[in-house]
Protein backbone atom coordinates (compact mmCIF):
# COMPACT_ATOMS: atom_id res chain seq x y z
CA UNK A 1 0.00 0.00 0.00
CA UNK A 2 0.77 3.55 -0.47
CA UNK A 3 0.92 5.75 2.20
CA UNK A 4 0.95 9.67 2.42
CA UNK A 5 3.11 10.53 5.73
CA UNK A 6 2.88 14.25 7.08
CA UNK A 7 5.80 15.17 9.60
CA UNK A 8 5.37 18.29 11.68
CA UNK A 9 8.62 19.03 13.62
CA UNK A 10 8.24 21.92 16.06
CA UNK A 11 10.85 23.32 18.93
CA UNK A 12 10.03 21.91 22.44
CA UNK A 13 8.31 23.95 24.52
CA UNK A 14 11.39 24.92 26.91
CA UNK A 15 12.92 25.83 23.50
CA UNK A 16 12.91 29.70 22.46
CA UNK A 17 12.32 30.20 19.22
CA UNK A 18 13.54 33.33 17.94
CA UNK A 19 11.80 32.91 14.56
CA UNK A 20 8.76 32.26 16.18
CA UNK A 21 9.01 35.32 18.40
CA UNK A 22 9.79 37.54 14.90
CA UNK A 23 6.75 36.38 13.39
CA UNK A 24 4.38 37.21 16.88
CA UNK A 25 6.31 40.60 16.26
CA UNK A 26 5.37 41.40 12.55
CA UNK A 27 1.82 39.72 13.24
CA UNK A 28 1.55 42.80 15.83
CA UNK A 29 2.80 45.08 13.58
CA UNK A 30 -0.44 44.48 11.38
CA UNK A 31 -2.54 44.81 13.58
CA UNK A 32 -3.16 40.84 14.96
CA UNK A 33 -3.26 42.13 18.60
CA UNK A 34 -5.03 38.72 19.70
CA UNK A 35 -1.32 36.68 18.90
CA UNK A 36 0.03 35.65 21.94
CA UNK A 37 2.45 32.91 20.61
CA UNK A 38 4.06 31.25 17.40
CA UNK A 39 5.89 28.86 17.15
CA UNK A 40 7.54 27.98 14.02
CA UNK A 41 8.47 24.61 12.46
CA UNK A 42 8.78 22.15 9.60
CA UNK A 43 6.12 20.32 7.32
CA UNK A 44 7.45 17.44 5.71
CA UNK A 45 5.82 15.32 3.22
CA UNK A 46 6.67 11.88 2.57
CA UNK A 47 5.17 9.26 0.09
CA UNK A 48 6.23 5.76 1.18
CA UNK A 49 5.40 1.96 -0.02
CA UNK A 50 4.72 0.01 2.87
CA UNK A 51 3.35 -3.50 3.81
CA UNK A 52 0.06 -1.85 6.38
CA UNK A 53 -0.24 1.11 8.46
CA UNK A 54 1.07 0.13 11.58
CA UNK A 55 4.33 -0.82 9.32
CA UNK A 56 4.40 2.48 7.93
CA UNK A 57 4.31 4.48 11.12
CA UNK A 58 7.28 2.57 12.89
CA UNK A 59 9.64 3.27 10.01
CA UNK A 60 8.46 7.13 9.36
CA UNK A 61 8.60 6.96 13.61
CA UNK A 62 12.25 5.67 12.64
CA UNK A 63 13.12 8.84 9.80
CA UNK A 64 11.53 10.90 12.51
CA UNK A 65 14.23 9.83 15.51
CA UNK A 66 17.10 9.36 12.98
CA UNK A 67 17.20 12.42 11.33
CA UNK A 68 14.09 14.46 10.44
CA UNK A 69 13.99 15.60 14.25
CA UNK A 70 16.59 16.00 16.43
CA UNK A 71 15.42 15.34 20.06
CA UNK A 72 17.79 17.46 21.29
CA UNK A 73 15.37 20.34 20.84
CA UNK A 74 12.54 19.23 18.76
CA UNK A 75 9.54 17.23 19.03
CA UNK A 76 7.50 15.89 15.55
CA UNK A 77 4.06 13.98 15.36
CA UNK A 78 3.03 12.36 12.51
CA UNK A 79 -0.10 12.18 10.62
CA UNK A 80 -0.90 8.93 8.06
CA UNK A 81 -2.74 8.24 5.51
CA UNK A 82 -3.50 5.75 2.76
CA UNK A 83 -3.34 6.79 -0.75
CA UNK A 84 -3.48 4.09 -2.64
CA UNK A 85 -1.92 0.87 -4.57
CA UNK A 86 2.11 1.70 -5.55
CA UNK A 87 2.24 1.86 -9.01
CA UNK A 88 3.44 -1.41 -10.54
CA UNK A 89 6.79 -2.53 -11.32
CA UNK A 90 8.61 -4.92 -13.09
CA UNK A 91 7.50 -6.94 -16.01
CA UNK A 92 4.23 -8.64 -14.02
CA UNK A 93 1.92 -6.73 -16.66
CA UNK A 94 3.72 -8.12 -19.71
CA UNK B 1 37.39 17.60 6.35
CA UNK B 2 35.53 18.66 3.13
CA UNK B 3 31.64 17.77 2.44
CA UNK B 4 29.64 19.82 -0.58
CA UNK B 5 29.28 23.29 1.00
CA UNK B 6 32.20 23.32 3.44
CA UNK B 7 33.80 26.68 2.91
CA UNK B 8 36.49 27.11 5.77
CA UNK B 9 38.67 24.45 4.70
CA UNK B 10 41.69 26.21 2.87
CA UNK B 11 41.50 28.63 5.67
CA UNK B 12 41.89 25.68 8.25
CA UNK B 13 44.90 24.44 5.97
CA UNK B 14 46.69 27.63 5.63
CA UNK B 15 46.53 28.15 9.72
CA UNK B 16 47.83 24.57 10.14
CA UNK B 17 50.58 24.55 6.93
CA UNK B 18 51.67 27.90 5.98
CA UNK B 19 51.36 29.60 9.72
CA UNK B 20 52.51 27.04 11.96
CA UNK B 21 54.50 24.36 9.19
CA UNK B 22 52.27 21.26 10.34
CA UNK B 23 51.63 19.05 7.39
CA UNK B 24 48.04 18.77 5.96
CA UNK B 25 45.54 16.44 4.11
CA UNK B 26 42.03 17.72 3.30
CA UNK B 27 39.73 14.68 4.36
CA UNK B 28 36.77 13.97 1.40
CA UNK B 29 33.34 13.07 2.97
CA UNK B 30 33.31 9.61 1.29
CA UNK B 31 36.65 8.13 2.93
CA UNK B 32 36.04 4.96 5.32
CA UNK B 33 39.20 5.55 7.28
CA UNK B 34 41.07 8.76 9.30
CA UNK B 35 43.27 7.02 10.99
CA UNK B 36 46.39 8.26 9.31
CA UNK B 37 45.63 11.03 11.03
CA UNK B 38 46.51 12.70 14.08
CA UNK B 39 43.90 15.79 14.53
CA UNK B 40 40.60 16.20 12.17
CA UNK B 41 38.94 19.88 11.75
CA UNK B 42 35.65 19.74 10.74
CA UNK B 43 35.18 23.45 9.29
CA UNK B 44 32.93 25.86 9.06
CA UNK B 45 30.47 26.66 6.27
CA UNK B 46 27.20 25.16 4.99
CA UNK B 47 27.27 21.61 4.44
CA UNK B 48 24.70 19.75 2.23
CA UNK B 49 23.42 23.46 2.15
CA UNK B 50 22.17 23.10 5.82
CA UNK B 51 18.97 21.72 4.88
CA UNK B 52 16.95 20.38 7.02
CA UNK B 53 19.15 21.04 10.16
CA UNK B 54 22.90 22.61 10.45
CA UNK B 55 24.76 19.28 10.26
CA UNK B 56 21.87 16.63 9.96
CA UNK B 57 23.00 15.59 6.54
CA UNK B 58 26.68 15.47 7.46
CA UNK B 59 26.28 13.76 10.18
CA UNK B 60 25.55 10.86 7.97
CA UNK B 61 28.55 11.19 5.47
CA UNK B 62 30.00 7.49 5.41
CA UNK B 63 33.40 9.30 6.76
CA UNK B 64 31.57 10.43 9.91
CA UNK B 65 31.78 6.93 11.55
CA UNK B 66 35.06 6.66 10.64
CA UNK B 67 35.68 10.10 12.59
CA UNK B 68 33.56 8.67 15.80
CA UNK B 69 35.69 5.80 16.15
CA UNK B 70 38.98 7.98 15.95
CA UNK B 71 37.17 10.32 18.20
CA UNK B 72 35.89 7.41 20.26
CA UNK B 73 39.49 6.12 20.72
CA UNK B 74 41.04 9.61 21.84
CA UNK B 75 41.82 10.97 18.91
CA UNK B 76 41.64 15.13 18.81
CA UNK B 77 38.55 16.60 16.68
CA UNK B 78 38.16 20.45 16.56
CA UNK B 79 34.67 21.37 15.21
CA UNK B 80 34.37 25.10 14.13
CA UNK B 81 31.22 26.58 13.29
CA UNK B 82 29.64 24.56 11.12
CA UNK B 83 31.64 21.88 12.23
CA UNK B 84 30.72 22.59 15.84
CA UNK B 85 26.77 21.89 14.55
CA UNK B 86 28.00 18.61 12.80
CA UNK B 87 29.49 17.12 15.80
CA UNK B 88 26.29 17.66 18.10
CA UNK B 89 24.61 16.04 15.67
CA UNK B 90 26.64 13.10 15.32
CA UNK B 91 26.39 13.14 18.92
CA UNK B 92 29.59 13.45 20.30
CA UNK B 93 29.14 16.84 21.81
CA UNK B 94 26.11 17.55 24.12
CA UNK B 95 23.22 20.07 22.88
CA UNK B 96 22.27 22.08 19.81
CA UNK B 97 22.89 25.39 18.26
CA UNK B 98 19.70 27.48 17.69
CA UNK B 99 19.16 30.39 15.65
CA UNK B 100 20.43 33.46 16.54
CA UNK B 101 18.08 34.79 19.10
CA UNK B 102 18.10 38.01 17.05
CA UNK B 103 17.73 36.10 13.98
CA UNK B 104 20.65 38.01 12.09
CA UNK B 105 23.65 36.29 10.72
CA UNK B 106 26.59 37.09 12.92
CA UNK B 107 30.20 38.61 11.25
CA UNK B 108 31.68 40.46 13.76
CA UNK B 109 34.75 39.96 16.05
CA UNK B 110 34.12 38.81 19.65
CA UNK B 111 36.09 38.46 22.77
CA UNK B 112 36.30 34.69 24.33
CA UNK B 113 37.15 34.40 27.52
CA UNK B 114 39.01 30.75 28.17
CA UNK B 115 37.24 29.06 31.15
CA UNK B 116 39.23 25.55 31.31
CA UNK B 117 42.78 24.47 30.22
CA UNK B 118 41.83 20.71 30.33
CA UNK B 119 41.02 20.38 26.77
CA UNK B 120 43.81 19.46 24.17
CA UNK B 121 42.66 22.53 22.12
CA UNK B 122 43.09 24.96 25.19
CA UNK B 123 46.39 23.25 27.02
CA UNK B 124 48.52 26.69 25.95
CA UNK B 125 45.80 29.03 27.60
CA UNK B 126 45.36 30.20 31.06
CA UNK B 127 41.44 30.36 32.21
CA UNK B 128 40.64 33.73 32.38
CA UNK B 129 43.00 34.81 29.00
CA UNK B 130 40.73 36.99 26.61
CA UNK B 131 41.01 35.99 23.02
CA UNK B 132 40.04 37.97 20.15
CA UNK B 133 38.91 35.50 17.36
CA UNK B 134 35.37 36.55 14.71
CA UNK B 135 32.16 35.03 14.48
CA UNK B 136 30.29 34.46 11.40
CA UNK B 137 27.21 32.16 11.92
CA UNK B 138 23.31 32.89 12.04
CA UNK B 139 22.98 29.61 13.83
CA UNK B 140 25.10 29.44 17.35
CA UNK B 141 22.62 29.96 19.66
CA UNK B 142 24.09 27.29 22.43
CA UNK B 143 20.96 25.56 23.78
CA UNK B 144 20.81 22.21 25.97
CA UNK B 145 18.14 21.50 28.30
CA UNK B 146 18.60 21.94 32.26
CA UNK B 147 19.75 18.90 33.17
CA UNK B 148 22.90 18.72 30.98
CA UNK B 149 23.70 22.23 30.64
CA UNK B 150 24.20 21.48 35.22
CA UNK B 151 26.69 18.34 33.94
CA UNK B 152 28.73 20.13 31.23
CA UNK B 153 29.18 23.41 33.60
CA UNK B 154 29.86 21.24 36.94
CA UNK B 155 32.28 18.94 35.06
CA UNK B 156 34.30 22.21 33.35
CA UNK B 157 33.23 21.22 29.63
CA UNK B 158 32.77 24.90 28.80
CA UNK B 159 35.87 26.09 27.37
CA UNK B 160 34.99 29.48 25.86
CA UNK B 161 32.40 32.16 26.99
CA UNK B 162 31.55 35.51 25.28
CA UNK B 163 33.37 37.96 26.85
CA UNK B 164 33.71 41.72 26.96
CA UNK B 165 37.59 42.84 25.87
CA UNK B 166 37.92 43.27 30.05
CA UNK B 167 37.16 39.22 30.12
CA UNK B 168 33.51 40.29 31.95
CA UNK B 169 30.91 37.69 30.95
CA UNK B 170 28.04 40.26 30.15
CA UNK B 171 24.99 39.99 28.30
CA UNK B 172 26.06 42.41 25.73
CA UNK B 173 28.76 40.33 24.79
CA UNK B 174 26.43 37.70 23.90
CA UNK B 175 26.20 37.74 19.93
CA UNK B 176 23.65 35.39 19.46
CA UNK B 177 21.46 34.46 22.92
CA UNK B 178 23.64 31.51 23.76
CA UNK B 179 22.82 29.97 27.07
CA UNK B 180 25.47 31.02 29.67
CA UNK B 181 26.80 32.98 27.01
CA UNK B 182 29.11 29.65 25.68
CA UNK B 183 30.86 29.37 22.56
CA UNK B 184 32.65 26.32 22.98
CA UNK B 185 32.70 23.15 24.69
CA UNK B 186 34.49 19.79 25.47
CA UNK B 187 33.42 16.44 25.53
CA UNK B 188 34.45 15.29 28.80
CA UNK B 189 37.63 13.84 27.95
CA UNK B 190 38.65 16.82 26.61
CA UNK B 191 39.91 15.26 22.96
CA UNK B 192 36.57 16.97 21.12
CA UNK B 193 35.92 20.35 21.10
CA UNK B 194 33.38 22.37 19.31
CA UNK B 195 33.36 26.39 19.04
CA UNK B 196 30.96 28.84 16.66
CA UNK B 197 34.12 31.33 16.57
CA UNK B 198 36.73 30.95 13.64
CA UNK B 199 40.36 30.67 15.08
CA UNK B 200 41.50 30.04 11.66
CA UNK B 201 40.34 33.70 10.82
CA UNK B 202 42.73 35.02 13.58
CA UNK B 203 46.02 33.41 13.02
CA UNK B 204 48.16 36.07 11.43
CA UNK B 205 48.43 39.71 12.66
CA UNK B 206 47.72 40.93 9.09
CA UNK B 207 44.00 39.43 9.58
CA UNK B 208 43.81 41.50 12.80
CA UNK B 209 44.90 39.00 15.15
CA UNK B 210 46.40 36.11 15.64
CA UNK B 211 45.03 35.12 18.79
CA UNK B 212 43.42 31.91 17.04
CA UNK B 213 46.84 30.00 16.89
CA UNK B 214 46.83 29.21 20.42
CA UNK B 215 43.72 26.77 19.72
CA UNK B 216 45.82 24.87 16.77
CA UNK B 217 49.20 24.79 18.99
CA UNK B 218 47.32 23.51 22.14
CA UNK B 219 46.47 20.60 20.05
CA UNK B 220 50.25 20.53 18.29
CA UNK B 221 51.80 20.14 21.74
CA UNK B 222 49.08 17.84 22.91
CA UNK B 223 50.17 15.28 20.45
CA UNK B 224 53.73 15.84 21.13
CA UNK B 225 52.59 14.64 24.81
CA UNK B 226 50.99 12.13 23.97
CA UNK B 227 51.80 10.31 21.31
CA UNK B 228 49.06 8.73 19.31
Amino acid sequence: MRYRAEVFVTLKPVVNDPAGLTIRGGLHTLGFDSVTEVRAGKYLVLTLDETDATQARARVDAMAEQLLANAVIEDYRIELEPVGEPVATGDASA
Amino acid sequence: MVFPGTWSDRDCAHAVLDVLQEPVRYIDHREQSVDDLELVILPGGFSYGDYLRCGAIARFAPVMKAVADFANRGGLVLGICNGFQILQEARLLPGALLRNASCEFRCEWVHLRVEQSNSAFTLDSRPGQVLRIPISHGEGNFFADPETLEVIERSGQVVFRYCGADGRVTADANPNGSLHNIAGITNARGNVVGMMPHPERACEPLLGSDDGLAIFRSAIHALARVPA
